[in-house]
């Protein structure tokens, strides 16, 4: 994976990941052009689009649009499980999660996504697995915070 | 201090950008907290400098510079509470990419991090290094990373191997390192390290031909591992939907499809399970239906038996028949891929192919239609010609282009009869005129003046369509040509082939001249117009004043070419009345057939040049192109003169398509990317037509990708002495803007002597505002080109 993006239908940014060294700049103009292709989509369109020699895949969950772009030889389909996977995690660890806890809590979404992708691949297959690694980092943080 | 009781706590700040009621209030509220954070930053309390970061990081998101707390990320890695690392590091990879001279400082940190005992450290510090890491640190820390594969913690495990997997990404020599543990780790049953193991491998596999070798040993093993995993390796913790960690699997699949890739042996090993898994996988959800499609790429990659391909095209056609568009884009796509390899085994789903032009989704419609043109045969031309057309007429503008020259481009090598094709380039013509191709004006004109059978029938169809409507351009030029050569056989009789057409002469004239005077003509059509009116003053029974009245008005035209054309043709009335019935004969039938027939129709129409209508006055460029050779290094007496008209306007076409008995074409020459400034990129593709070996077509395209249009385009080429040039009128002369619709233009290239090509370059064009002008030599042309 080269990056993800999670954005609201106005268009905010919510969180954005990247596996690929790009300048600041490049990143903004990406992630703004990205923005606008895919909320012009319709609702019943496919997850998938080419953009620039890039494949994306995109799905929508409630107001937050998830967003990754893959290289060519990348599986598309799975690329739909990982981002609901990822949903899966944040939902189990907020309880029911919604927009607003994304928000006012962005950094646990970064951590717990660097749970389960390292470096662009997925590193752990077991939910149970990454919801325990968030809950023992969260608790270490508690214990030496004085 | 007082600086943290005025400054707010992260979910406060949150909550007061949110309620910022406009643009300027947001940026207000932020620019005051950042005020406090530098603050705090400079001399506030330690403790609670990670608050501080993070209250940054989330500005950063909204877009705001944050630069300034780069330096704050460091101090908040190398501190040794959690708190501060965990926050230092998301800073760091969010705000210290490997561009800033700020991300090397934090190596040592990291290497201090991965070596010390407490693991959600060490996975913080491999984290940051597998997402933002460059080469140097990678060189740096490859050896700590190495030790860590071998650590008791599977957690950290997991993340070394993930982390050896970007290490190699960034410096491939690193695979010498890495390449040694992967045969123990394969034994894992950890799936995440497993999963990080097999990702390893297969990034070292596509690096090193000799990777690739060492880990066929290891086909058996993986099948093994697939196998179990399919079969009893179900357990809750790592399926989706009743299918057992499909991201293994998928990686798995995807690294037996690069083992297996034009390998006998390791193929074979792999059959049995991949049929396995192809029949067994639950394919009710999403899930399965990766698992499958991974499956399938993979059986159609390596050398597998013959059943198991259909099979997999079977599963793909499964998939164009599923009701989740998104399964529907992936078989699309897959089918794509195959239909040059497996050509019959695809053509069975040509039905489904064609009902998914219609999908109102983009995406799928674009697919549909590449993969519909490459099913189009001799057999199923006529119906899937039927398809095509229907599409063109609703479909999206940025996909009218392709599916135009698309369709003429399959009627053109299986069209059954010549009037079909006549009919099938109309339709295409009236239905998207401005996206076809140049030649399609040529071809036309050629098919037709080649069907003498046809000439009544097209010349009426024609004059019917241009009747109806004369801006589409193309259609507008052929229309025009047409009437000027057969408009005798318009007025008289029927055609049984059409509606009975009574026509009369004023209505001709009228419409001609009508498209003369129309703004919505471009010169070059305005050019076809008047010659037509020249050579119906033959053709007609009626006197010709009115076309003498015509003519003599665009003596004064402002347009050059047309002058020109007026003057010529008044004084064809004037001084040479004898000769112009003579030099506006109808032009020999042109059979289509080899070379030579091209050069003797050339010399033939030295006489008839009045009568061909030339598309852009070349003219002008022939006496620039003098200019041109004189910068190269070789006398240029011998270069010739473009011929002013280009006699043969469907000449190139012969030999850009194979003819049905034709060799088989020989290997595409590699195109050449040949200038780029700003944007603008100039591309030569190259075909050698197989009957005419001293022959060379290059097609010059010119994109531009920047924000500004180019106009004024205009290239001219020069060759050494003994080749002969002949450039063709270029598509337009703006290339706009944004990667707009490219401009082209085809240069032909006589070589008998096969010499070695040189080609010189000459542009000039507008851009930015600005006038450019660029000359330069071709380098790197491919010997194919002249051999």
């Amino acid at each position: 994976m080269q990056f993800m993006l999670l954005f609201s239908r106005q268009g905010k940014l919510r969180l954005q990941k990247w596996y690929v060294p790009l300048s600041d700049k490049e990143k903004k103009k990406i992630t703004r052009e990205l923005v606008q292709t895919v909320l012009a989509r319709k609702p019943k369109m496919c997850s998938f689009l080419e953009w620039r020699d890039l494949k994306i895949v995109y799905k929508r969950y409630a107001s937050l649009y998830f967003c990754c772009a893959i290289e060519d030889q990348d599986n598309e389909l799975i690329t739909l499980e990982i981002i609901h996977r990822y949903v899966e995690l944040l939902d189990k660890y907020f309880g029911s999660v919604c927009e607003l806890d994304i928000i006012f809590n962005f950094e646990k979404a970064y951590f717990i996504l660097d749970e389960f992708l390292l470096g662009g691949e997925v590193q752990e297959t077991s939910k149970k697995n990454v919801l325990k690694a968030i809950e023992q980092a969260d608790l270490l943080q508690e214990s030496l915070f004085s | 201090m007082v600086a943290s009781s005025s400054s707010l706590k992260l979910q406060d700040l949150i909550q007061e950008i949110r309620e910022a009621k406009t643009q300027a209030q947001e940026r207000e509220v932020i620019q005051k907290e950042c005020a406090h954070i530098r603050a705090s930053f400079r001399d506030g309390d330690p403790l609670h400098r990670h608050r501080q970061l993070a209250k940054l990081l989330y500005v950063h998101l909204l877009g705001y510079p944050a630069h300034f707390g780069q330096m704050e990320c460091l101090k908040l890695i190398a501190s040794p509470r959690f708190t501060d690392k965990r926050v230092g590091y998301l800073g760091a990879m969010l705000l210290l990419d490997e561009r800033q001279d700020a991300h090397l400082l934090i190596t040592n940190s990291i290497k201090n991090d991965l070596s010390q005992g407490i693991q959600a450290v060490q996975g913080l510090a491999l984290c940051t290094l597998s997402a933002t890491g460059s080469a140097e640190m990678c060189r740096d820390l490859a050896t700590e990373v190495e030790k860590l594969l071998l650590q008791r913690s599977a957690y950290v495990r997991k993340k070394a191997v993930l982390t050896a997997v970007h290490m190699i990404r960034k410096v491939p020599e690193l695979s010498d390192i890495f390449l040694p543990p992967c045969a123990q780790l394969l034994h894992e049953h950890h799936h995440g390290i497993l999963l990080g193991t097999i990702t390893l491998i297969t990034e070292l596999c596509e690096r090193r031909p000799a990777a690739l070798k060492h880990f066929r040993k290891m086909v058996p093993q993986l099948v093994h591992i697939l196998q179990t995993l399919v079969t009893t390796g179900y357990s809750t913790e790592h399926s989706i939907s009743g299918v057992s960690d499909p991201f293994l699997q998928v990686q798995i699949l995807r690294l037996l499809r690069i083992l297996g890739r034009n390998h006998e042996e390791s193929s074979d090993t792999m059959n049995d399970l991949l049929a396995q898994v192809a029949t067994n996988t639950d394919t009710s959800r999403n899930a399965g239906n990766a698992v499958l499609f991974e499956t399938v790429l993979t059986i159609m990659d390596i050398r597998s038996a013959a059943g198991l391909r259909v099979l997999a095209v079977n599963i793909l056609g499964r998939f164009l028949l599923n009701s989740d568009r998104n399964i529907r884009y992936v078989a699309l796509t897959s089918l794509l891929r195959l239909v040059q390899s497996n050509h019959s085994a695809v053509q069975r789903h040509r039905p489904t192919v064609v009902e998914c032009l219609r999908e109102p989704d983009g995406s799928l419609s674009r697919r549909a239609l590449e993969l519909s043109l490459a099913l189009v045969n001799s057999s199923n031309v006529q119906a899937m010609t039927q398809e095509l057309q229907g599409f063109l007429e609703s479909c999206p503008p940025d996909l009218q282009a392709n599916c135009a020259s698309g369709i003429l481009l399959a009627a053109e090598r299986f069209a059954p009869t010549k009037r079909w094709h006549i009919d099938t380039t109309l339709r295409v013509l009236m239905t998207a005129g401005t996206h076809v191709r140049d030649d399609a004006v040529a071809n036309l004109t050629q098919l037709i003046g080649g069907a003498q059978e046809l000439h009544a029938y097209s010349v009426r169809r024609l004059y019917s369509a241009l009747a109806e409507d004369i801006s589409q351009q193309p259609l507008v030029q052929v229309a025009t040509w047409c009437i000027g050569e057969y408009g005798d056989l318009l007025l008289e009789g029927s055609c049984e082939e059409t509606e009975p057409l009574q026509v009369k002469e004023e209505e001709v004239l009228a419409l001609l001249e009508r498209v003369l005077q129309s703004h919505m003509s471009l010169p070059a059509t305005r050019g076809y117009a008047l010659t037509a009116l020249v050579k119906l003053s033959t053709r007609l029974r009626g006197d010709n004043n009115r076309i003498r009245q015509v003519v003599s008005i665009y003596r004064s035209c402002l347009d050059v070419e047309l002058q020109q054309r007026a003057v010529e043709y008044n004084t064809l009335f004037r001084k040479y009345d004898h000769m112009r019935a003579a030099i506006l004969e109808k032009i020999p039938l042109v059979e289509r057939g080899g070379c030579q027939v091209d050069e003797e129709a050339k010399e033939s129409k030295e006489t008839a040049q009045l009568s061909e209508a030339a598309p852009v006055p070349t003219e002008p460029q022939a006496s620039k192109l003098l200019d041109l050779l004189d910068l190269l290094d070789g006398p240029s007496g011998d270069a010739q003169h473009p011929p002013p008209l280009d006699p043969t306007p469907g000449g190139t076409l012969i030999h850009l398509l194979n003819l049905p008995c034709a060799p088989p074409p020989p290997a595409p020459i590699p195109n050449l990317k040949v200038f780029e400034r700003e944007g603008l990129q100039l591309n030569l593709s190259f075909v050698r037509p197989p009957g005419t070996p001293t022959l060379l077509l290059i097609t010059v395209t010119a994109t531009n990708t920047s924000g500004g249009d180019v106009t004024h385009f205009i290239c001219q080429a020069a060759v050494p002495k003994g080749f002969q040039l002949q450039l063709q009128a270029p598509s337009g002369d703006t290339v706009p803007a944004q990667g707009g619709l490219p401009m082209t233009q085809l240069l032909r290239i006589l070589n008998p002597k096969k010499a070695p090509l040189r080609l010189k370059l000459r542009l000039t064009y507008n851009h930015f505002g600005q006038s450019v002008q660029e000359i330069f030599e071709v380098n790197n042309l491919p010997v194919e080109t002249w051999q």
